[in-house]
């Protein structure tokens, strides 16, 4: 008796696979309709039908080796394909994490109804074993496609922050020999990282005697930060370049004198304008207004 | 101690009234000791008087503290026998490691290259050249 029921434990995962292949065209066709499938392929229900037919082989898959709550069995692997890049789309259409795991559990009522259609009595043994195996089988399916999204959404913040990062410190050449870092936005030590290296290799690519860090955009300065440009200013001195800071706001004038830090060493000029004037006033060059100051003429 | 060819004395040219060092690769302690020495005596001894010192720094890959304060000292010396030294060339890598150490090289005056250094020399008056701290020996400020 207790080899029987033993055999009918490792049954049902077999029996399940094979429930799962024999209706496959059934239950894609079901999960065509469902929300999660028919937002991603709202172009032709044909695509719609082949991605759920993949799905339900990985399940089948997965079924057959018996390891139903497990979220590392290679069947998996062509769900995160398939799910992953669809609940990335969603992702980007501005669902919530907890909406696409819904639209996921959404996926078990067909299944279980075409399931119950398998036994003439439903309410039998082997149809409640089948029926729990199921409902294992898809709550590992929605592990799986959560995990596939979340990982997604790093990879993305990831990605973001390095474009951030190289977008955001470009190093403009104002004039022969004057380069200048518009800071906007917070300082933080990568960032600092980033805007001294590149600025130090603009000095050399430009062979420039002056440069300018503008932290207009800057809003708050800490002593981190003010240190971060006092080094900046003093790797540039050491390659031979005069660099000037512009643009402090009064506040943030306040905050550096507050913290008791010493920018005395440092050039200073009010904004941007006022730096590139007295770079332009060190190498000698005068800008003068064009004589008539009118508007031209059509 | 045998010299081998890894701390032969790196050789300072006479460009017009100025001396020119050019340091290559990784220079060891006795070299660097050698060269202060080898400068220091030229601005005294030269056949000429000495109208400044460039050393460059372009194919310098590491500067540690100690080659750090041997460039300060021949600055220091330097200026106390009325001659200016101009450091051309430090690359940006450099630069960043000087600073993360805390030497910020205070007594030094700086140019992008030896063309500039050059011209940075003969286009100042001695007195005017900028960058001279009041203190003139090295002082490691805090990073």
């Amino acid at each position: 008796m207790q080899v029987a029921e033993h055999d009918a434990a490792s049954e049902v995962p077999q029996r399940l696979g094979g429930f799962l292949e024999r209706r496959r065209e059934q239950i894609a066709q079901r999960w065509a309709d469902a929300t999660l499938f028919r937002t991603v392929f709202i172009v032709s229900r044909g695509e719609a039908v082949e991605a759920c037919e993949a799905v339900v082989d990985a399940l089948a898959e997965v079924a057959r080796t018996g390891r139903l709550e497990d979220i590392e069995a290679t069947g998996f692997a062509a769900v995160r394909e398939q799910l992953g890049r669809m609940s990335a789309s969603r992702a980007r259409a501005g669902s919530s994490p907890s909406q696409i795991a819904g639209e996921v559990a959404g996926l078990r009522e067909p299944v279980i109804a075409l399931l119950d259609a398998e036994f003439a009595d439903p309410g039998d043994e082997q149809a409640h074993a089948c029926r729990l195996a199921l409902t294992v089988l898809m709550g590992t399916l929605r592990l799986v496609v959560m995990e596939t999204a979340v990982s997604a959404g790093e990879e993305l913040i990831a990605r973001q922050r390095h474009q951030l990062l190289e977008v955001a410190t470009p190093v403009i050449r104002l004039w022969d020999g004057v380069v200048a870092v518009p800071l906007i936005g917070t300082l933080d030590s990568a960032r600092s990282q980033t805007v001294m290296e590149s600025l130090l290799e603009a000095i050399v690519d430009q062979r420039a005697r002056f440069a300018i860090l503008d932290i207009t955009g800057v809003p708050t300065v800490d002593s981190l930060v003010a240190q971060h440009l006092m080094k900046t200013v003093a790797a540039a001195r050491l390659m031979g370049a005069e660099c000037i800071v512009s643009g402090i706001r009064p506040a943030i004038a306040q905050t550096i004198v507050q913290l008791g830090i010493d920018l005395g060493s440092i050039i200073t000029r009010a904004g941007l304008a006022d730096a590139l004037a007295y770079a332009l006033g060190r190498q000698g060059i005068v800008v003068s207004p064009a004589p008539a100051a009118g508007a031209i003429p059509r | 101690m045998t010299r081998s060819p890894a701390t032969r004395p790196v050789p300072v040219l006479a460009l017009g009234d100025v001396l020119l060092v050019t340091l290559q690769g990784e220079l060891r302690d006795e070299a660097a000791e050698q060269l202060r020495y080898d400068i220091v005596r030229r601005i005294g001894a030269g056949p000429s008087p000495v109208g400044g010192v460039v050393i460059d720094v372009s194919g310098v890959e590491t500067v540690d503290s100690f080659l750090g304060r041997v460039l300060a000292e021949i600055a220091g010396s330097a200026r106390l026998l009325a001659t200016r030294t101009v450091l051309s060339g430090m690359r940006p890598a450099v630069a960043i490691t000087l600073v993360e150490l805390g030497l910020m090289l205070p007594g030094l005056v700086t140019a992008l290259d030896v063309e500039s250094a050059l011209s940075l020399l003969k286009d100042t008056p001695s007195q005017t050249l900028p960058g001279h701290p009041a203190h003139p020996a090295f002082t490691e400020e805090g990073a």
